[in-house]
C-alpha cells in the first residue's frame, strides 16, 4: 500500500501598512510617484541621517496583534538586519528579531466542512520595506527607486499549523479581513500590499517529526498560492518516494509555468548579524497607550453579522457577503443610514455592484462611488422618478464616475414618463404598427403583449413607466 | 595683543562692540593658516574665498542688527564627519572623497544660527577610528607644540587648529575619547557632553550609542558658550534628550568650596607616565586649595572597559559603514565585474587599514554563534561600568584623573601596534560607555614641552559641575602657554 503523506504549512505574511508617511521619516507612502520623488536623506541612507519611528506603525501593528489574540511586547526593540543589496540603501534593514511587538496569538478559521480550526501566530514584527531595482536590459544597467524604501510593513509569522491549501487560504482570508476591518492595510495581493511566503514540508501520516521544509516566494494571488502548495507538496513527495533528500531552500514560484525553482539553499544563507539598532530607543508601550488602541478596535465580522441580523433584518446570505469586505460593509451601513432601505441597499450591493466588480475584475476595496449617490438613486426609484432599468444604467455611471443621480437624471432627461395621454398616443402607434402581434395576442398568445411593451419602451427610450404601459395596452387591446 | 590671542567669546564681544569685524578675524585666521597649514595639515577642506565671503555676509548682518548670537562673526572649524550642506564632507576617507551632503548637521546649524562662520572642515582619523589623526586618507595632522608628534585623535585636526590659531574654536566628536585626548595632547579645552545632549543628526556615525559632538576651544568659557549653543532637543535624533539645564555659562563660577572630587586609584596604576601623573595630581591639589574635598577611591572594572568598548564600537561601526558601497554616493572602484565585485573592490580600495580592521572585528562579534559571547557580554560590561560610576557619583560630584597615559607620541609610533594604541584610550572610553560628560583641561607640560590635560568626569547631565570645577581651576592656573 502506498504511503500516506501529510502536508505541514506555516506562513510568513508581509502586510504593507496604510500609514500616510514612512516608518522612519516623513516621506509619503503613496503609490505611483516618479522614481525617487518620495524620498529624503533618511530613506535613501544618506550619511548622518537618523531614523525616527512613526507611532502610527506601532498602533497598527499592536491593533493587528490584539485582533489576532497576541500578547503585546510592552518593551520592544528594533534590530538591524545586515545584508548588502542595492535596493537597501543602508545595507541593513531595520526590523525586529529579539523583541517583536506581538507574540503567541491565534486566529480561528472556518473550513468548508463546517469545522473550525485555530492557527497559531508565532509573532508579528514591524519592519521597513526596501526600494525597487529597475533593470534596463538595453543599456545593461540597473537603476534604483527608493520610493518604497521605508514603507512600513508588518510580518505575521504563523506556526506550522496548516495542512492544506484550503486551510492556508482560509487563514489568509481571515487575516486580510481582520486587517482591512482595522484599516491597517488594503491587503491587495496583486499589488503586493499583502505578500505570503509558504513554508512547506511533508511527512508520513502519523509521524510526529517535521520533514525538511522549503520556503516558496512570489505568490501573487490566492489561486497561485493554492497551485504552488499542490506543486510543492507533489515535488517533495516525489523526492521522498525516489529516495532523494528534500533540500532546505528558498524557491521562487512561476505561476505561468506552474513551476518553482530554487533561489538559494540553507548552505548559502547569509548571516544577518542582527543587533539592536542604536539609533532607535527601545519602545515602551504603556498600558494607557494599549488601552487607547484597544478602545479604537472596530467591530469585526462576527459582531457585525449579529448586529445586521438584529438591526436590519436582511437575510443571512446577504449579511455574510456584505460583511466579508470592510468596504462593502461600510457602503452598506452608510447608504442604509441615508435611505433607510436596508434590503434595497443590500440588493444593489449583491446585484449590480458585485456584477460590475466581477466584470471589471476589481476588488470591493477598489470601489470609489459614494453612499450618498447610491442612496439618492434608491430614493429616485422609490419615488417613481426613474424606472428600474434606467436605474441600472445610471448606477453603472455612478460606479465609474460617482455622479449625482438627481442632476444626472435632469441633465439627461431620464425621468420616467407617467403622463397617460403621452403614453396612450405612443401605445396607439405601436398597436397600429404591429398588427401581427396584436392579432397573436387577441388569439390568446399572452406573450405577445411583452413584445408590444418592449416596442413602447423602445419608442420612449426606456423612460416609460412600465406599469402604466401595460395597463394602457390591455385597455386598448 | 593680536586678534588671534582672543578667545571666541572675547572676539564675539569685540565684534559686537565694533572694535573689530568678522572679516578682520577671518583674514587673521587665513593669514595664520597660510603660514602654518602646510606643516600642520589641520584641514581637509579649506576654501578661503568661501570663508571670506561667509565672514563678509556675517559682518553685514551684524551691522544690520540681524545677527547678534554669542558666536556672531567668530571663525569656527568643523570636524569632517559632520555633514555641511554643499561642502565636501569626507570623514577623512577615500570612500567619501567626493561626497557633498544635501543638508547640514543639527550642531552645525545651531552654531551657524549663533553667528559662527565656518572656515573649513578639519582632518581626523578615518571615520573617527584612531587616536592620532594618522589614519586619515589625506595625510596626518601634526601637533602644533612639536610637529614631530601627533595631535591625538580622532579630532586631531580640530584640536591642532585651535592650538595653532587656525580657528577660534572647533567642533569635534567623541566616541571613546576623540575630543578629550587630542585636547589634552594639544593643550586646549575639550568637552564630551552627556550622551543625547547634542543632536547626532548629520554626524556620520561611527559607534552610534557612544558618539557625541562637543567643542574644542581655548578656554573653559568658550566651552560653556559653545555647549550652550549646541545643546538642545532635536526631534530628528531619537536618542536626543530634552533637558532644561543647558544654560552652561551660568556655571562659570570661580568657586569649588565643598565640591566633592574623587580620584580613582585605578587610573593611576601601571602604564601612566609619571610626569602626567604629577601634573594631574597637582591640578587636584589646586582644587583642594580652592576648597574642594578631594579623596581617592576605587572605581573598579577599569580593565574591562577597553575590550567592551572595542566590541560595541566595532559592532556598530561594521553596520554603520555598510552604506558606503559605491552604489549611491562616494567612491566606486573602476574595474569590476558584477555587483559583488563592485562592492568588494569599492570597499577594499575606499577604506583604510584601521577602518577595515574594525569592520572585520565588528562583523565577527555580531556573527551568529559569537553574538552572545562577545556583543551581549560587552553590553553587560557596559551596564556594570555604568553602575560603578553611579556608585561613585553617589559620593562625588566630579571624578578627576588623567586623560591619557602619556603625552602626544611621536608620529608613526602608534599605528604599528594597534593594541598599544587601543590601550591608550583606557581613561576616556568608560565615560562613553556610561554616557557621561567628560572634559579635558590643560594642566601642565612634560619635559619636552608637550601639553598634559586633566580629565574631569561628571554624572549624566552634570556638565555644569564640570564647567564650574574647570573654570575655577583655570582661574587659579592662569593662562596656559
Amino acid at each position: 500500500m502506498a504511503k500516506q503523506y501529510e502536508t505541514v504549512i506555516g506562513l510568513e505574511v508581509h502586510v504593507e501598512l496604510a500609514t500616510k508617511t514612512k516608518i522612519f521619516c516623513g516621506c509619503s507612502t503613496a503609490f505611483g510617484g516618479a522614481p525617487n520623488t518620495h524620498t529624503c536623506p533618511v530613506c535613501t541612507g544618506m550619511p548622518g541621517s537618523l531614523p525616527v519611528l512613526n507611532k502610527q506603525v506601532v498602533e497598527y501593528a499592536a491593533a493587528v496583534g490584539l485582533a489576532t489574540n497576541c500578547e503585546i511586547t510592552k518593551h520592544c526593540k528594533f534590530d538591524r538586519k545586515n545584508y548588502f543589496y542595492p535596493d537597501n540603501p543602508q545595507n541593513y534593514q531595520i526590523s525586529q528579531l529579539y523583541l517583536p511587538i506581538c507574540r503567541n496569538g491565534h486566529v480561528d478559521i472556518e473550513l468548508a466542512d463546517g469545522t473550525t480550526k485555530s492557527v497559531r501566530i508565532h509573532e508579528i514584527h514591524m519592519e521597513e520595506d526596501a526600494g525597487k531595482l529597475i533593470h534596463d536590459d538595453w543599456e545593461d544597467v540597473s537603476y534604483v527607486d527608493f520610493n518604497r524604501s521605508g514603507v512600513p510593513l508588518i510580518e505575521i509569522v504563523s506556526e506550522p499549523d496548516m495542512r492544506s491549501a484550503e486551510e492556508v487560504i482560509a487563514y489568509l482570508e481571515k487575516l486580510r479581513l481582520i486587517i482591512q476591518y482595522l484599516g491597517a492595510s488594503d491587503c491587495k495581493l496583486q499589488e503586493g500590499s499583502m505578500r505570503a511566503d509558504v513554508n512547506l514540508s511533508v511527512r508520513e501520516v502519523g509521524s510526529s517529526e517535521f520533514g525538511t521544509r522549503t520556503e516558496t516566494k512570489n505568490l501573487n494571488s490566492f489561486s497561485a498560492i493554492a497551485r504552488a502548495i499542490e506543486a510543492e507538496r507533489d515535488r517533495q513527495i516525489d523526492l521522498i518516494e525516489s529516495g532523494e533528500p528534500v533540500i532546505q531552500e528558498t524557491r521562487r514560484w512561476d505561476d505561468n509555468k506552474a513551476y518553482s525553482y530554487a533561489m538559494r539553499s540553507k548552505e548559502d544563507a547569509q548571516d544577518y548579524r542582527y543587533f539592536p539598532d542604536p539609533d532607535l530607543v527601545p519602545l515602551n508601550i504603556s498600558d494607557e497607550w494599549l488601552d487607547e488602541i484597544r478602545s479604537r478596535q472596530p467591530e469585526f465580522k462576527t459582531e457585525k453579522m449579529k448586529r445586521y441580523s438584529e438591526e436590519f433584518g436582511i437575510p443571512e446570505y446577504d449579511i455574510n457577503i456584505i460583511t466579508d469586505s470592510k468596504k462593502l460593509a461600510d457602503i452598506f451601513e452608510a447608504t442604509t443610514a441615508l435611505c433607510n432601505q436596508p434590503k434595497k441597499v443590500s440588493n444593489w450591493i449583491l446585484g449590480e455592484t458585485m456584477r460590475i466588480l466581477k466584470e471589471k475584475e476589481m476588488e470591493p476595496e477598489d470601489i470609489t462611488f459614494s453612499p450618498e449617490n447610491l442612496a439618492k438613486l434608491i430614493k429616485l426609484v422609490e419615488a417613481g422618478t426613474i424606472n428600474g432599468s434606467v436605474a441600472k444604467d445610471i448606477f453603472a455611471v455612478i460606479f465609474d464616475e460617482d455622479v449625482d443621480p438627481e442632476s444626472y437624471v435632469k441633465e439627461k432627461g431620464l425621468a420616467q414618463v407617467s403622463d397617460e395621454g403621452e403614453l396612450r398616443a405612443v401605445v396607439e402607434k405601436v398597436i397600429a404598427d404591429n398588427p401581427q402581434s396584436v392579432a397573436d395576442y387577441r388569439n390568446g398568445k399572452d406573450k405577445a403583449i411583452g413584445f408590444l411593451v418592449g416596442q413602447t419602451m423602445k419608442a420612449m427610450k426606456g423612460k416609460a413607466n412600465p406599469g402604466l404601459v401595460n395597463k394602457i395596452l390591455k385597455e386598448l387591446l | 595683543m593680536g586678534l588671534l590671542d582672543l578667545t571666541a567669546a572675547e572676539l564675539a564681544g569685540q565684534i559686537k562692540a565694533g572694535k573689530t569685524t568678522a572679516v578682520e578675524a577671518m583674514e587673521a585666521v587665513i593669514a595664520n593658516i597660510d603660514s602654518k597649514e602646510k606643516e600642520l595639515n589641520c584641514y581637509v577642506t579649506f576654501d578661503r574665498e568661501a570663508a571670506l565671503s561667509a565672514a563678509r555676509e556675517a559682518q553685514k548682518k551684524i551691522e544690520a542688527g540681524e545677527l547678534d548670537g554669542p558666536l556672531a562673526g567668530v571663525p569656527v572649524a568643523i570636524k569632517d564627519n559632520m555633514c555641511t550642506k554643499d561642502v565636501l564632507t569626507t570623514c577623512s576617507s577615500k570612500i567619501l572623497g567626493n561626497f557633498v551632503p544635501q543638508f547640514s548637521s543639527d550642531a552645525v546649524e545651531r552654531i551657524k544660527a549663533a553667528g559662527a562662520v565656518m572656515i573649513g572642515k578639519t582632518n581626523m582619523d578615518e571615520f573617527a577610528m584612531g587616536s592620532t589623526t594618522e589614519t586619515s586618507a589625506y595625510g596626518a595632522t601634526k601637533n602644533p607644540w612639536n610637529t614631530q608628534h601627533v595631535p591625538g585623535g580622532s579630532s586631531g585636526g580640530s584640536a591642532a587648529a585651535v592650538a595653532a590659531g587656525e580657528c577660534f574654536c572647533a567642533l569635534g566628536s567623541d566616541t571613546g575619547g576623540s575630543i578629550r585626548q587630542p585636547a589634552s595632547y594639544c593643550g586646549v579645552v575639550g568637552m564630551k557632553p552627556t550622551y543625547g545632549t547634542v543632536s547626532r543628526y548629520g554626524l556620520i556615525a561611527y559607534g552610534s550609542s557612544l558618539d557625541q559632538i562637543g567643542p574644542l576651544c581655548k578656554d573653559v568659557t568658550d566651552c560653556a558658550v559653545i555647549m550652550e549653543v549646541m545643546a538642545g532637543h532635536d526631534p530628528k535624533d531619537s536618542t536626543s534628550v530634552e533637558r532644561k539645564d543647558t544654560d552652561f555659562t551660568s556655571a562659570l563660577v570661580n568657586d569649588v568650596t565643598g565640591m566633592r572630587i574623587g580620584i580613582p586609584r585605578d587610573y593611576f596604576g601601571d602604564g601612566l607616565d609619571p610626569q602626567v601623573k604629577k601634573a594631574v595630581l597637582d591640578a587636584a591639589e589646586v582644587l583642594r586649595s580652592k576648597g574642594a574635598v578631594v579623596e581617592e577611591f576605587d572605581l573598579s572594572l577599569v580593565e574591562y572597559a577597553i575590550p567592551a568598548y572595542y566590541t560595541i564600537a566595532a559592532a556598530e561601526a561594521s553596520s554603520n559603514l555598510e552604506r558606503f558601497d559605491g552604489v549611491k554616493y562616494g567612491y566606486r572602484a573602476k574595474d569590476y565585474e558584477g555587483l559583488h565585485s563592485m562592492y568588494k573592490k569599492t570597499r577594499s580600495e575606499g577604506f583604510g587599514a584601521e577602518v577595515k580592521r574594525r569592520i572585520m572585528l565588528g562583523s565577527f562579534v555580531l556573527s551568529s554563534g559569537y553574538y552572545d559571547a562577545y556583543y551581549l557580554k560587552a553590553l553587560r560590561v557596559k551596564a556594570m561600568i555604568k553602575k560603578a560610576f553611579d556608585e561613585a557619583f553617589s559620593k562625588y560630584d566630579v571624578i578627576l584623573g588623567p586623560v591619557a597615559p602619556t603625552t602626544a607620541p611621536e608620529l608613526g609610533s602608534s599605528l604599528a601596534d594597534p593594541i598599544k594604541m587601543y590601550l591608550g584610550d583606557i581613561y576616556t572610553i568608560s565615560v562613553n560607555l556610561a554616557g557621561l560628560p567628560g572634559m579635558s583641561v590643560p594642566c601642565g607640560k612634560d619635559e619636552n614641552g608637550l601639553p598634559i590635560g586633566v580629565q574631569l568626569i561628571g554624572d549624566c547631565f552634570n556638565e555644569k559641575k564640570l564647567i564650574q570645577t574647570a573654570y575655577t581651576y583655570e582661574q587659579a592656573r592662569g593662562k596656559f602657554e
